[in-house]
């Protein structure tokens, strides 16, 4: 048994510590929110926070994360900017990837001191979105740190 | 898993329920709108439901797949709109396989074509609309007033008079004892409520939560994970394997074999690919051990010099391009490329004691249902598909391949078993957007006017797996879209739109061992990057400006003008650019949409390297239902096209697919990613569909872009920067 902190709740995992976190999350904890696309990280669907750092968890073991806070989509607040403004934006096609590319903006808003858009922007070239909703994934980023900015909080 | 009924449940649910439930049967003159109790009858076999009940809800049923088009929410305004729905009472369901559910346009259950909503418009109008006025009826006999005294709106009937209301969960059960109005009165367009105006998707809150449930988030009882050793090349035959060691894999269950392969069950993911790993496999190098990229380009161009089935023939374009002032011939590539869609391949099955259950992201239903019951053994109406949403389609999640393996690995289990493809295995196992080689030749008269134009291609076959029967006298329409239409097809308009007095299109079916399959917007795509760059290339000898040259051309088509007109004057046709930049225009008509594109590119001299500024595009889509996601749509459309304008190329060596993953097939990323304007025109014509038309120009107008700044035309897909300095050095 290795004692995981997700979400903020500790889960007692019966898995060999090898096993990749993606499919700790996924198939014993049921956090199906996080998502497999690749298995090499070159996709960014399974991306959640490990320490507040966007961390692809399919290039990870969960030996290697067994004393780290680690954040799934699930965990993310429904009111989280990120979360707001992509309903705002409709950014969304098939949904798959979402959850991962959100993970990552919330972790580069997160990370900056003052976000900046643009630099957020260009932080995003390791996610793929086969849909091609990356016109909208561009609005929601600067509408989530719009939302953030008049929120007046840090996320 | 949430929200999953059986058909029979689902149909239990909607006649059994209290209140009004309308449905449509389709009939050979057309359809037919019924009742619940005409339901039950069952003379008729209806095919659309909504369903208003007493807790004053309004339910659709959705046949078609969610995949990110928007279908659950378009599908829902046209009821809502006629029936005078509010919005919050709106709720979807996902419905089962069924007869009941088939596409009224298709004749099957299935996603493709770019035809939900305009094969459910007319009828889901017309269902919505009945359902208005029985409950307007319903208020009025309860009231003892006028029927025209009384109206609807938002989800409650008014008598005016009086002020008095009732909301349609009060009405529902009365107006179920109603006949059924065959033509009840629709809406003016000025009094559309929902329709042409942008509504939040409702598939959108949940994706946006991480709840949304994918094929590969299926979870049910006793659940067994099975991964496939596949034969490594194309026909590569099993010559032994040895299980012995994967079976010692802690967690796995049974190796078994299948017959696509070796598969490796186990109680876990990470047990199954160990397994695999363990495991002991030896096949011959099967059908084609020489088969790379070369092979098959060379392949497909060998195979023009043999005769070909003739598609088209009007005039003679033999004759005309001879004795033409003009004559223009060139030679045209497009490569194998992959679906990529996000969620790789996954089923899971169930076959039971007396059922067999199938939870697929799939976007044929009727075969999914059709593949259990002929490997379970049981009937249809035994075999319950789910269809869960779809990590995209983009047609590849129409060839249900990995519903055979999972039923059949299921049966062998005698367990419920997810078939997981990893990554490598969805690239590798693929059936890819076919590659075709084209020669085109053509003439202009004295004023550089089109007099004759002669197309041939060869492909391998996409029908032959699909609808063997469909492949007639060497013809695969399928192959073809784009440049002609299957007989008796006029709703698909699929064919070369500018005005040939001569044409003649003729078609060589290639036995290439690559398998291929429809990819968004089938071979519209492909064909449109070779009949759009020729008429670039015909406009150049003609010496006239390339919009000029094709509204010249299109002298009677006014869709495709006033797309291309639009287009146009949004990106500033004419304008002067600076030096090393380059316009690019293209137009393409495909399930009854029109779309036309500019795009402006710079070249990199130095590494050939094309970077795609701007898209401009203008859609004549006829009526549209939800103006946002149709805008998404284009925008996506585009973004693949020029992933195949750019990057994308499947390698093959030794027989067999070198792609594996996103590390070297690439895809487009936000960097590559241009400003895209979409302008919708305002259109009364026929509704079309919006899925895939957005694909076809994007190609074109880039390759064409690229000519107008480096003088250097480029006859074969991807224009990859080494492909670029090629063509400038002999430009």
């Amino acid at each position: 048994m290795i004692a995981l902190k997700v979400n903020g709740k500790v889960f007692q995992v019966d898995a060999s510590p090898d096993t990749p976190l993606l499919w700790v999350l996924r198939d014993r904890l049921l956090l199906m929110g996080t998502k497999y696309g690749c298995g090499v990280g070159a996709c960014g669907a399974c991306t959640v926070h490990v320490d507040g750092k966007a961390i692809r968890s399919c290039t990870v073991t969960l030996g290697e994360v067994r004393r780290n806070r680690i954040t799934t989509i699930e965990g993310l607040p429904g009111n989280h900017p990120v979360k707001q403004a992509w309903i705002k934006e409709q950014v969304p096609q098939c949904g798959y990837c979402a959850p991962g590319v959100m993970m990552q903006v919330a972790a580069l808003i997160a990370e900056a001191k003052k976000p900046d858009p643009e630099k957020v922007i260009a932080a995003m070239d390791d996610v793929l979105c086969r849909c091609g909703s990356y016109p909208r994934i561009k609005k929601g980023i600067r509408t989530a740190i719009e939302i953030a900015r008049k929120e007046g909080r840090r996320v | 898993m949430k929200s999953s009924l059986s058909r029979r449940d689902f149909l239990k649910g909607c006649l059994g329920a209290a209140g009004l439930t309308i449905a449509c049967s389709l009939t050979p003159s057309g359809y037919r709108l019924l009742s619940a109790a005409e339901m039950e009858k069952g003379a008729f076999k209806p095919n659309v439901w909504c369903a208003i009940t007493p807790d004053n809800l309004v339910t659709i049923a959705i046949p078609n797949a969610e995949m990110g088009q928007g279908v659950r929410t378009a599908l829902s305004m046209i009821v809502a709109d006629e029936l005078e729905a509010d919005w919050s009472q709106i709720r979807v369901k996902q419905a089962p396989a069924a007869d009941q559910f088939k596409s009224p346009l298709l004749g099957g259950q299935i996603t493709v074509g770019s035809a939900s909503v305009r094969g459910f418009y007319e009828p889901l109008r017309k269902a919505g609309a009945a359902g208005r006025v029985m409950l307007v009826k319903a208020a009025a006999q309860t009231w003892k007033v006028p029927e025209e005294e009384c109206e609807a709106s938002k989800g409650v009937v008014r008598h005016r008079k009086s002020n008095r209301t009732m909301a349609y969960g009060k009405l529902c059960d009365k107006a179920a004892q109603l006949p059924v109005p065959q033509d009840p009165p629709l809406k003016k367009e000025s009094e559309f409520r929902y329709l042409g105006k942008p509504m939040p998707r409702l598939d959108i809150p949940e994706k946006v939560a991480g709840t949304a449930v994918f094929g590969l988030d299926v979870i049910v009882e006793d659940l067994h994970y099975a991964v496939i050793a596949r034969p490594p090349a194309y026909g590569a035959k099993l010559l032994s394997y040895d299980g012995k060691g994967a079976e010692q894999i802690e967690g796995v269950r049974k190796v078994v074999q299948v017959p696509m392969g070796i598969a490796v069950c186990a109680n876990s993911i990470e047990a199954a690919l160990k397994g695999r790993d363990a495991l002991k496999v030896s096949w011959d190098k099967g059908v084609l051990p020489d088969m790379d990229n070369s092979y098959i380009e060379n392949a497909l161009r060998e195979e023009l010099n043999k005769p070909g089935a003739s598609v088209v023939n009007t005039g003679d374009a033999k004759k005309a391009i001879s004795e033409a002032h003009k004559k223009v011939e060139a030679a045209y590539f497009v490569p194998s490329v992959a679906h990529a869609t996000m969620e790789p391949m996954n089923c899971t099955a169930h076959v039971a004691n007396d059922h067999c259950d199938v939870w697929a992201p799939v976007q044929a239903q009727t075969a999914a249902q059709a593949i259990g019951s002929k490997i379970s053994g049981f009937p249809r109406e035994k075999v319950n598909v789910y269809t869960t949403f779809l990590g995209c389609g983009f047609g590849r999640r129409a060839k249900p391949d990995f519903v055979v393996e999972a039923v059949s690995i299921s049966k062998a289990l005698g367990k419920p078993v997810k078939v997981v493809w990893t990554r490598e295995e969805d690239i590798k196992y693929d059936q890819f957007r076919a590659p075709a080689s084209h020669r085109v030749e053509a003439g202009l008269d004295v004023q550089g006017r089109l007099v004759g134009w002669s197309h041939k291609l060869a492909s391998p076959s996409i029908l032959k797996d699909i609808a063997p029967a469909a492949v007639k006298d060497g013809i695969d329409f399928y192959c073809l879209w784009g440049l002609a239409d299957a007989p008796n097809s006029p709703m698909w308009n699929n064919r070369i739109q500018y005005e040939i007095p001569n044409l003649s299109i003729e078609f060589v079916l290639s036995p290439l061992p690559v398998p291929v399959a429809p990819w968004r917007s089938v071979q519209n795509g492909p064909n449109a990057f070779v009949i759009e760059s020729f008429i670039d290339e015909l406009a150049h000898a003609a010496g006239k400006d390339p919009l000029e040259f094709r509204l010249q051309s299109l002298k009677n088509n006014m869709r495709a003008r006033r797309v291309l007109e639009v287009a146009a004057e949004k990106a500033g046709w004419g304008k002067p650019i600076p030096k090393g930049e380059g316009r690019g225009i293209a137009q393409h008509a495909c399930m009854g949409t029109y779309v036309a594109q500019v795009a402006e590119i710079s070249v990199d001299k130095h590494n050939g390297a094309i970077k795609v500024h701007r898209i401009v595009a203008a859609v004549d889509c006829g009526p549209v239902v939800n103006p946002d996601p149709l805008i998404a749509q284009v925008e996506g459309a585009i973004i693949m096209s020029l992933g195949t304008a750019l990057k994308e190329e499947v390698r093959f060596a030794a027989g067999r697919v070198a792609s594996a993953n996103f590390d070297d097939y690439k895809l487009m990323r936000m960097s590559d990613v241009p400003e895209i304007e979409v302008h919708i025109v305002k259109s009364r014509e026929k509704i079309g569909g919006i899925g895939e038309p957005g694909v076809p120009p994007a190609a074109p107008a880039v390759a064409n872009a690229c000519f107008n700044a480096t003088g250097a035309r480029i006859r074969r897909l991807p224009l990859t920067p080494m492909t670029v300095l090629e063509a400038m050095k002999s430009a």
